[in-house]
């Protein structure tokens, strides 16, 4: 071994680091800018889930108990319902992650020790977001109406609890963590191999000198882009095929239904994730560069997008750049179509979410595709 | 004469590397012009704008009979351009290759014409073999069949022959030959003299610009360049002391005898005076293309430097 033959190695290696700027700026970028937001970002404990409730008994007693809750911190109370058949819209819609009614009779059955009761319904179909939440429920009838039970109806706190929670988990009642991964993992897998199989794409003409005699040829842009696109088009479906039969044969995953809307969002996330690895293709100058934009995109996708941590525990600005993430809209339809049974009319925003992410990427790539070396 | 390539007032910079200056380029139709020049003379730049790989800075012409600014769709279609480097997919086979050009290229009757270039290349019974498993040569002509397999007009060849054995050069500029025969307009760049020597044209340029130009004889005659050789034993040897003598422009050893070079005949005559005594024979001889060259390179360098 020669100490000046490895020093040799080394200060050549150093050298030609500096010398691909876009990798030496990942690799100081990247740690720093994924430390802060995953950092910052992440949170297995979320506090402040929007709640949904409906009021059948105006009385002093309901709003302690709901102060109460609130004041958990658990629950921030967002919307007020009129009917059952609001609130459970409200739910599985997403707009909220917990639904409280309370009873017409729950003052009365109160005053009376008489086993009164409030229902939370939790969306379960992501565990991890409610668990802590449901478990902080549990020492609320104690304390919630302490100061209300005076005078005459003091001895109503003798028979404790005054009155008890009932707590329904809606969408994935046991709390199986699968149910909501693995249609997640739809969604990952597919950017993984989509993003990056087409992101080495047209940098590997480049990289190869193919694209000189391409360019040669009349062939037009957009052709370049939907030949190169299509085999991986079907390539995305069979991958789709093969995780949903998986999900369903090992791991009982539900599938309640919104088959329609789940392809309309399946085919828009491929042709989307397609066009933006074409889009990376086109800014990166070598195949190294463009898996390492791939690996940049996919990150937070796993991590911002609700796959791996709930969606609702980010802090709010967290939650802006996860709603930019387009993985985010489609765990939204997967799950809710699959999970939820819901349809277009329920999803019609995440849909539109991926409409306009393959629009904006198709056309930034045509723009970006030169038909010269230039 | 009519020209397939009528070019004039070419510019092209990348960055601050001015690559190509007010170049004029002129293509006799049927022709084969050679385009010659030191490395970096703007040669790959020029061929690629006149196929629109590239978008010049400046310039107005024509190709073809067509705006080349304009039609670059059309010229396109009527171009064939073969890479300095090997551009067909390596991972493909060369059935496969020579289909997908037919296809992009919209040719009509396609299996014919591909099991037919297939034949014409002797490669029928390996259409199948991955074309990066091909030795140089043989890239070399399938490359060739490839750029001509839409009959253009003008076919643009970037210094086709780097790299290849000197017979299959030889089977390479037959096949050259022949297609000009047929009315094919070419341009092919290239470092290498027997080659130029080759062409019915010359074109050379230097530092982006346009130098000399003509024919053979043309661009010798025009160059005024007077050439002595010397032979006898050592008179290789006496490039040293005849390098950089007023009136010598260059003194290069070729093999065992020596080309003394300059343009005033009086000076050169002084210069090689002393060393004109046995061993040695000299003899004027006409300077051959690469003293041209020679000569012409080191001038623009002293022009632009």
């Amino acid at each position: 071994m020669s100490a000046a033959r490895i020093f040799a190695v080394m200060v050549k290696e150093f050298t030609q680091l500096t010398r691909d700027r876009l990798t030496y700026a990942l690799i100081l970028v990247m740690p720093i800018v994924q430390l802060l937001l995953f950092g910052y970002a992440i949170n297995n404990d979320p506090h402040h889930l929007p709640t949904a409730v409906l009021i059948q008994d105006d009385s002093a007693f309901a709003r302690s108990t709901l102060g109460a809750i609130a004041h958990t911190d658990y629950f921030d109370i967002v919307e007020t319902a009129r009917t059952p058949a609001e609130l459970t819209q409200a739910m599985a819609r997403g707009r909220v992650q917990f639904t409280i009614t309370i009873p017409g009779d729950f003052t009365r059955r109160v005053v009376r020790g008489d086993r009164a009761q409030i229902l939370v319904e939790a969306d379960a179909s992501d565990p991890s977001a409610t668990g802590a939440a449901v478990a902080a429920l549990a020492g609320l009838p104690q304390e919630a109406l302490k100061r209300d039970l005076l005078g005459a109806v003091a001895p109503a706190r003798a028979a404790a609890p005054p009155f008890e929670v009932v707590v329904h988990r809606r969408y994935n009642p046991e709390a199986i963590a699968a149910y909501n991964i693995v249609p997640g993992l739809l969604g990952v897998i597919l950017s993984m191999t989509l993003v990056m199989m087409t992101a080495l794409g047209v940098t590997r003409e480049y990289e190869r000198g193919t694209m000189e005699s391409l360019l040669a040829t009349p062939v037009k842009p957009i052709e370049v882009m939907i030949g190169k696109l299509a085999p991986y088009v079907l390539v995305g479906l069979i991958q789709t095929v093969v995780i949903l039969a998986l999900a369903r044969v090992l791991f009982d995953v539900p599938m309640a239904g919104g088959w329609g809307v789940l392809s309309v969002g399946t085919m828009l996330f491929i042709v989307g994730s397609l066009a933006l690895g074409f889009l990376l293709s086109t800014v990166a100058r070598t195949q190294l560069q463009a898996m390492q934009m791939s690996v940049f995109y996919i990150l937070p996708s796993i991590l911002l997008s609700g796959f791996m941590f709930p969606f609702r525990g980010m802090p709010d600005w967290a939650q802006w750049i996860g709603t930019i993430i387009p993985v985010t809209h489609f765990l939204r339809v997967v799950r809710g179509a699959l999970l939820k049974g819901l349809g277009f009319a329920d999803l019609w925003q995440s849909l539109g979410a991926l409409s306009l992410f393959v629009v904006v990427v198709v056309s930034l790539a045509m723009a970006r595709y030169r038909t010269t070396l230039d | 004469m009519t020209f397939a390539v009528d070019v004039t007032g070419l510019n092209k910079s990348f960055g601050d590397k001015h690559v190509v200056q007010d170049l004029a380029v002129q293509v006799g139709a049927g022709k084969i012009t050679g385009f010659l020049g030191p490395n970096g003379s703007g040669k790959t730049t020029t061929l690629r704008m006149l196929c629109g790989l590239l978008t010049p800075d400046s310039g107005e012409g024509e190709v073809l009979g067509l705006d080349f600014r304009k039609a670059a769709g059309q010229i396109k279609l009527q171009t064939g351009y073969m890479t300095q480097r090997f551009s067909l997919y390596e991972d493909l086979s060369i059935e496969e290759n020579l289909t997908f050009v037919a296809r992009v290229y919209g040719l009509p009757d396609r299996g014919r014409l591909v099991t037919q270039t297939l034949e014409r290349l002797g490669l029928e019974n390996r259409r199948r073999q991955l074309a990066g498993s091909l030795s140089g040569g043989w890239k070399q002509r399938l490359a060739l069949a490839a750029a001509i397999m839409h009959s253009p007009r003008l076919l643009l060849l970037d210094e086709p022959t780097a790299g290849v054995d000197p017979k299959a050069r030889r089977e390479f500029w037959d096949e050259i030959h022949a297609l000009a025969a047929e009315g094919m307009t070419v341009m092919v760049s290239t470092h290498y003299m027997d080659e130029a020597e080759r062409c019915h044209d010359i074109a050379y340029i230097a530092y982006g610009r346009l130098i000399a130009r003509g024919t053979g004889r043309e661009v010798i005659e025009g160059s005024g360049l007077i050439t002595f050789r010397a032979e006898g034993p050592g008179a290789d040897r006496l490039s040293r002391q005849l390098a950089g003598a007023p009136g010598v422009a260059m003194a290069a050893p070729f093999g065992a005898a020596l080309h003394v070079s300059g343009t005033e005949r009086a000076a050169l005559e002084a210069a090689i005076a002393p060393f004109r005594r046995p061993p040695f024979h000299w003899d004027e001889v006409e300077p051959t293309l690469e003293d041209v060259f020679i000569h012409l390179m080191g001038q623009s360098r002293d022009n632009f430097e």
